[in-house]
Order: C-alpha cells, then structure tokens, then sequence
C-alpha cells in the first residue's frame, strides 16, 4: 500500500474509498448512540414519549437534565463519586506507584511471584470481594460510607496501577537517574528531579484511568451503601422505577467525563488499555 | 550499612501495596469463600448452594450468562480486528479515528446500557428511524419479555458496543509489536491484504488475540448492569442474581456463593484458553 | 587531586563472580583506560568505583579515602555515561548546570562555570535547546560538559565514544585528550575499542574475564602483551601466532625453519628444550626477504589487499595462515613464494599451553 504503488491508480483510489467508508461507517457505529442518548437528554421530558422521534435537535432543552440534577439524592452522588474517585487515584497511586518503580527498577527475590500475583488478583470478580467486604463493613461501621467504597475501588485499580506505573518508570531510562546520583542527588533527589519530571505525564494518564475506573464502577458501590450513593449506584437502583428521561440523563451525566477524559488521555490509550492487559 | 538497605529498598516499596492487597483483595476472597461454604453456626455446608441451584433464576442465569459470553465475544473480536487493521494501515487521519473508535472505552456498562435503551426502547430512535423509513407502522417491542430474542439481541449488541473498544486497543498494542518489516516482506512477496492478514499478522498477533479473549470472557461473567439497563430482571445473568440475593433477599450466602461459582467459571476459562490456544506465558506476555 | 586504589575488589551478580578480586592504582591525574571485551567487567569495575554498585569484597579507595560505603553524590566524581544520560526535561543550560545546583552554589558562579563548560566544548550556541533538539555528537558534549564543570578530582567515562559514528568519534577523541591536559583530572576510561585506548591513555589496564590481565603504558601493551590474549586482542589486524617446538640448542623450529630467540631469553628457553611453544609476532614486524637467510620462512603470498598507506598480505606459513603488513610500493602478487624474516627482537614468545608470555 504504502510502497511502490503508482499513487493514482483506478485500484488504489478504490483502496482508499473503501478505506474511508469501512473507518466512516465504523465510526458511526461508535457515536451514533452518544449522540442519540446526548440528544433524549437534552429534550423536554415530554418529548421522551413523541412518536415518531425527530433525529436532529429540534426542540433542544435543558429541561430533563434540569429536572435529573434536582432529583433527590442526584447531586449528592455526584458529589460522593467524585470524592470517591479522588480518593481512589490517591489511595492506588500512593500505594501503587512506589511498587510500580520497585518492579521497574529492581532485581530482587520473589519479584516474579509477586507480578504473578498481580496478574491474578486483576482477574478476580468484583462480586467476591465486594460481598464479603460488605459483611465485614457492616461490623467495623465502614458499610454506606463512600470511604468503603473508595477502598474497594483502591483495591480494584491497584493492581492495574502498578502493571501501568511499572511501565511508565521503565520508560524513564536508569542511566539519566544514575547520572543525577553522580551529580550530587541522593536516590530520593534523583526521582524527584529526574524521575518524576519525566513520568508526570504517564502519571497523570494513570490517574485518569484510575478515576474512570472508579467513576463507572456499579456492582460494589451498589453492594457497599444504602444512602450515600455514588451515581451509578443512584441510577442504577433507580433503574426500575424512574422515568425514561431521568434514567436518559444519568446515562449521558455518567458519559460526559468518559468523553473529556478519554479526549485527555487519546495519546496513552494504547499504554494504559492495551498493554495493562497482558 | 547502605548495601543492606539497598537490598531492602523493593521490599519496603511493596510493603504498603502487599498489605493493602491481603486485607483488601486476599482475605475477601477467603472470607467470600466461608460466606459461601459455612453454615450460621459455622460448620461445613452445601446448604447456600444447593438454594442457589434450587432458584427458578439460575438454570436462566447460566443460560444467559454463556449466551451472551458466546455470542458477545467473537462479535466484539471480528469488529475489534476491522477497527486495530484500519488504524493500522496509518492512513491520513487514522489518529482522529482512533480516539472514536477508543470513546466507549471509557463509558460503563450502565452508561452503555442507557444509550442502546433510548435507542430500542417502545418509542426510542430505532423505532422512529424504520418509522420514517416506511419500514414500520407501529413501533416493534425490542424490549417486551414476550420476544426474548430481541431483548437478548439489544444486550448483546450494546454490550459488543461498549468493549470492542477494549479489544481494539489491545489487539492494536499488539500488532504495534510486530516489526513493520514483517508486512512489508508480505508486500515484497505479493501477498494480498486478505493473505497477508491470514497467514502473517493473525499468527503474530496470537498472544494479543489471547489476551483480549481472556479479558473479555473474565468480564463476560461478570455483565451485569447493562443486562439491567435493558432487560431489568427478564433476562437474568449471574453478576445479577449474586446482587439481588445480596441486596434484594439479604442473603450474604448465597450471594457468595454466586460468587464464588463466577470466579471458578473464571479460572476454568483462562485455564481452557491457555490450554488450547497454547501460546506459552512467555509469548502472551505474562512475562 | 586523587589517585584512585582498588583493593581486592570483587563483584557478583547472582551466581557469576564479575570482578574477580581486582587491585589497581592509579596515580593522580592519570588517564587510565580499562579496556577488553564485552562482558570483562570493566563497565562493572567503573560503576564499583562510582558507587552505582556496591562490591561484595575489597575496597575502594579515592586519594586517601576510603569511599567503599559511600553513595555516588559522596564520592566527589563526575561520570559521562554511554547512553549520554541527558535529561531530556532540561535545557543545554540546565543540563550542564544541575551537578552545581544540587551543590548550591551560588548562582552567579553556577552561571559562569556553566558558561565556561559550554565554551570548552563549543556548546555555548545551544543554551537553550533541549537534548531532542541536538545532534548526537552534541549531546555527547552535554554530557562531557555537564561532568567537566563539577571539577571533581575523578572522572568517569563509560565507552563516551561508542555511540557516535566513525568520523565525529575521531574528533572527539582528539578533544577528550586536549580536555584531559587543560583540566587534569584522574580520569578512567572504560572502552572496547583498543585504538581509543591505545591513543588516549597514560596506561592501559586490559582487562579479561573479571581480571586485570595486564596494565602498562599503551606501548607496552602493544609490543609486549602479556598473553595471547592480549595480542590477539590488540592491533588491526591482530597479533599472529605460530605453533613452534624448542629446540636442544635453545632455537625453535617453526615448520622446516629455526628461529633464534633474542639474547635475553636464552636461559629461559633453555629449561624448555623440546616442548612446543608459540610465536607471537604483528604484521608489521615481519619483512620480505629475496632469498633464505638466518630467522626466515617459507611462506606463500594467499591474498594482496592495497590499503593505500600499506600493502596487507595474507599468507600461509606451513598450514597456519599470518598477516603481514608491507610498504604500499612493495612489488608483490598472491600465488607468489617468498621469506619471511622474523626479528628476533620484536618476537613474542608465549607458552603453548596457558598462553602467558615468556619473560
């Protein structure tokens, strides 16, 4: 394709028609229902029940999400994810980067099983920790308390955090570290002045995944509270009984950060998605 | 002396990490385990099992669960396989579709589910768009426990929406391993994209794929929230019914041992997958 | 100023014993280069000495300082790394200031000392640039400057030139030499390539398989290596060797032809009567004879490679083949038979069987 093909050939601008199309329509696979369920969630309540639908934003309105961000309980869980989610790139970037540079950075005993042990814990279902950890809540007065969340949702991001992290120091290479060591920094100065610098940005993306991770987790924080919800624990035990337009509008409150995000994250998405999942 | 702590530094970094997985992850599962295996006076019981089997829900639940894994997995893979060759090629403007392509990798099962339910619901946008078309009179019920097939349909489409992102980048990470120079010995020799993508890059890119089925399948036991979005408890999964004997019956035993059932369906999984694509740990990159 | 002394060093990594209880001095403002093959340990014996690596036995001195427990940053050296180790993060400016920041300086000396490295390695145009925005060969200065400007009595130099292409690697080694005049540091300077050696360093401490085999001023080490090894190892084309037997007289047969010994050897060939032995001799040290005469060999032109300041011949001395480096206008032609003179003075006998020089 790339090489030695005359450029303009009949055959090659097929190609790439045929190319475009398969990329286009495929595209459109992804976005057509974002737009759909960003378009309910800006029409009027009423118009949830019209029939046939307009496809373009005729009637646009603010009415629905209005009328989803005051519903009891909505804004608190909002407030209670966020919290939740903050918590958790804090608790699994602390707990986890420091392991991460250990499995970049060392050769020492037991290295391997502990990777192994990683990989493993990755795999579990959140149901088997969540039940249990519900039941042991309950005991020690952790039980619908965003804290219970935030440290499931630790212990669920933590194994990725570290596979990433370790990824991200490797890409730091040792020499410049040693080189700082030689030029008068001690091992805490070299990560500080060398290390961290050039990591920040693999850092950062570690975060956001983490907060995505946190942001749309439904089974434990479900399990986990009764009241102090987090938002998709509030929509989705919501689900049976609320209006369409409500259920429309949490779907697309809880898509809004996805899109920033994954916008702010576009050039790491093949290190964080790709590769925490060898 | 230094060296001494030198040799101690991993250790110490680990520490906290090591901890916070035994309380938080280990023990759990040990627990989930007695939750499952122990009777109210603490001795030895197959009592929450045997209520587990004996629920109307869970031969359904069983069903769906494989179903879905069945026919949710190779959908997600062919699309995931278009989506990672496209990219690939590097064509002008492949970046911008890749971020497109990468959105729902960020959206959860919920969010997914509430999408694809404006657009299959009674009055939702499929029914409008086949209504202007003169295809349909009247709206067709997607989601009416009277045409499970359709409401199945919608679960497995949604949910082959939501992740096929996941197996697109895993699969593009992958072929991005593969030296350029192999497609273009491949070109050198005449071989066609079909060939070329049969004989050259599916076998290289073998640990990826297995790595992308073993994902997908451990989280395919798990499907839950966008089954509820759609189907509410018509179609009931496993991760489901392990929620409702937790929060709807308040019965932790059996709740666990649901469970416990998803986490050896698990490992049986990624067992068979290690057996019989046999691709060693190495070469998948366990490494 | 420092001279530098390992005692007995000795590194493992896992089950391999890399340095194997090594011991050298060097003398202050010495350039010593340690030079040998890849895995020798030398990269290892460098990284003992900065503190990169701890050593399992011995110690290592620094003038009268014991520096053996001490991390890097106290051990007052500055290091150039092979892969440069740049901070990509950092300006040129930055790059070569950082050593004095993290001594906290004041800024106005950290300015002109900076400025002062930059200019002794021609950087000054480039301040403000990040690494990315270099050349190769100038990040290669950055790094050199940035260890320079630390005016530690010791510097270190990891294979410096190795990742620079043939021709900026001649400049620079021209330029390391004219720095190691201007700034005198002790310098140790680790290389597999046996020219950089032979051109940069007071001494040359060969090293093999974890030891230090032999340590000399480069002449030395070229006419009198200390092994086969060592001969073999140095010199383009290398040192050739022929197996040979001692003779009752003293002399040793090679094929159908005696070859004396020097003088000085004698006695020492003379307790070796009858047992084999080898003959180490480098090309250019050989010459064409017209006819048969004392210390000469058969020997039959193979091949004639013109190199423009030398003729290079290949040829075959009985079943063993030799180098042989002659005037560009010799008048020679392969398939020819000629003698080759040996110069007794200018041999390297070795034992047959350990390879060691005979002294």
């Amino acid at each position: 394709m790339r090489i030695m093909q005359s450029s303009y050939s009949p055959r090659y601008i097929l190609g790439r028609i045929a190319l475009y199309g398969a990329a286009i329509l495929l595209a459109l696979w992804t976005l057509a229902p974002l737009y759909l369920v960003a378009l309910a969630a800006f029409s009027t309540r009423q118009a949830t029940f019209q029939w046939p639908k307009p496809l373009l934003p005729t009637d646009f309105s603010t009415d629905t999400m209005q009328f989803f961000m005051n519903t009891r309980g909505v804004l608190d869980s909002v407030g209670n994810s966020v919290i939740v989610a903050l918590v958790t790139i804090a608790g699994s970037l602390l707990l986890g980067a420091p392991g991460g540079y250990a499995l970049a950075r060392f050769r020492f005993r037991g290295k391997e099983a502990i990777s192994l042990g990683l990989l493993i814990s990755k795999m579990f279902p959140t149901a088997i920790l969540a039940i249990p950890l519900a039941v042991v809540f309950l005991q020690i007065d952790l039980y619908d308390t965003i804290w219970g969340v935030a440290l499931v949702h630790i212990a669920m991001a933590l194994p990725f955090v570290i596979i990433v992290t370790a990824g991200i120091f490797v890409g730091v290479p040792r020499d410049l570290e040693e080189a700082a060591q030689t030029l008068g920094c001690n091992r805490v100065q070299a990560f500080v002045r060398v290390v961290m610098p050039l990591a920040l940005p693999g850092l950062v993306a570690a975060a956001i995944f983490t907060f995505v991770i946190s942001w749309n987790e439904v089974f434990a924080a479900t399990i986990l509270t009764l009241r102090n919800r987090t938002l998709p624990a509030q929509v989705l035990t919501a689900l049976n009984d609320s209006p369409l337009y409500y259920r429309y509008a949490g779907g697309f409150f809880m898509i809004v950060p996805a899109l920033i995000f994954i916008f702010l994250i576009r050039k790491y998405l093949l290190n964080l998605w790709g590769n925490i999942s060898r | 002396m230094r060296s001494k702590l030198e040799s101690l530094l991993p250790y110490s970094l680990l520490a906290p990490t090591l901890l916070f997985v035994t309380l938080l992850i280990v023990i759990p599962i040990f627990q989930a385990f007695l939750l499952a295996f122990q009777s109210a006076d603490g001795s030895f019981t197959l009592a929450h099992f045997q209520k587990m089997a004996a629920d109307t829900s869970f031969g359904d639940a069983l069903k769906f669960t494989f179903l879905l894994l069945i026919f949710i997995v190779p959908l997600q893979v062919v699309l995931a396989l278009m989506m990672a060759l496209l990219i690939h090629t590097r064509f002008k403007g492949h970046t911008f579709f890749l971020y497109i392509y990468a959105i729902p990798l960020a959206i959860s099962d919920l969010a997914a589910g509430i999408a694809w339910l404006a657009i299959f619901t009674e009055r939702g946008y499929l029914n409008s768009i086949l209504n202007q078309l003169g295809i349909l009179e009247k709206p067709f019920l997607f989601l009416s426990y009277q045409n499970l097939p359709a409401m199945f349909g919608t679960i497995v489409i949604a949910e082959s929406w939501r992740a096929t992102a996941i197996v697109m980048t895993i699969l593009l990470a992958g072929l991005q391993l593969i030296p350029r120079d192999y497609f273009e010995a491949a070109d050198v020799f005449g071989a066609n994209t079909l060939k070329r993508t049969l004989f050259v890059v599916l076998p290289l890119l073998r640990p990826s794929l297995q790595n992308a089925l073993i994902i997908r399948t451990i989280f395919a036991f798990q499907t839950f929230s966008v089954v509820f979005a759609l189907a509410g408890r018509v179609i009931p999964v496993m991760a489901g019914e392990s929620y409702n004997w937790y929060v709807t019956n308040r019965n932790p035993g059996v709740a666990a041992a649901y469970a416990v059932l998803i986490l050896i369906f698990t490992v049986a999984a990624t067992w068979f997958y290690f057996k019989f694509l046999k691709t060693s740990a190495a070469e998948a990159g366990y490494d | 100023m420092a001279g530098i002394h390992f005692q007995t060093v000795r590194k493992i990594f896992g089950k391999t014993t890399v340095i194997k209880d090594v011991s050298l001095d060097i003398h202050d403002g010495e350039f010593m280069v340690l030079l040998g093959p890849s895995g020798c340990g030398k990269t290892t014996l460098l990284r003992c000495l900065a503190g990169l690596e701890r050593v399992d036995g011995g110690r290592v001195l620094i003038g009268e300082r014991d520096v053996t427990d001490l991390a890097p940053r106290d051990r007052k050296i500055a290091m150039v790394f092979q892969s440069y180790a740049v901070f990509p993060h950092l300006t040129v400016f930055d790059n070569i200031a950082f050593g004095l920041k993290m001594q906290n300086l004041p800024s106005e000396e950290i300015k002109r000392r900076t400025h002062q490295g930059a200019e002794l390695l021609q950087l000054t145009d480039y301040l403000k640039r990040y690494p990315a925005q270099l050349s190769g060969g100038q990040r290669q200065r950055v790094a050199v400057a940035r260890a320079i400007v630390m005016q530690a009595a010791v510097l270190l130099m990891d294979e410096p030139l190795s990742n620079l292409d043939a021709l900026l690697r001649l400049q620079m080694r021209a330029e390391l030499k004219r720095l190691h005049a201007e700034i005198k540091a002790t310098t140790i300077y680790v290389t597999h390539d046996q020219i950089e050696a032979l051109s940069l360093g007071d001494r040359i401490a060969v090293m093999q398989d974890g030891k230090i085999v032999q340590c000399d001023v480069p002449m030395n080490i070229y006419d009198y290596p200390a092994n086969k090894f060592i001969g073999g190892f140095i010199g383009t084309p290398p040192m050739n060797f022929l197996q040979g037997a001692v003779n009752g007289d003293g002399s040793v047969s090679v094929g159908a032809s005696n070859i004396a010994p020097a003088s000085s050897l004698q006695a020492a060939f003379a307790a070796r009567n009858g047992q084999p032995i080898l003959l180490g001799i480098r090309p250019e040290n050989l010459t064409l004879a017209s006819a048969q005469q004392a210390n000469t060999i058969s020997a039959h032109v193979l091949v004639v490679e013109p190199l423009g300041s030398h003729k290079l011949l290949t040829m075959q001395v009985g079943a063993e083949m030799i180098k042989v480096s002659v005037a560009p206008d010799q008048s020679i032609a392969s398939n020819q038979d000629v003698w080759l003179h040996f110069d007794p003075e200018k041999i390297r006998w070795m034992d047959a069987a350990s390879g060691e020089a005979i002294r």
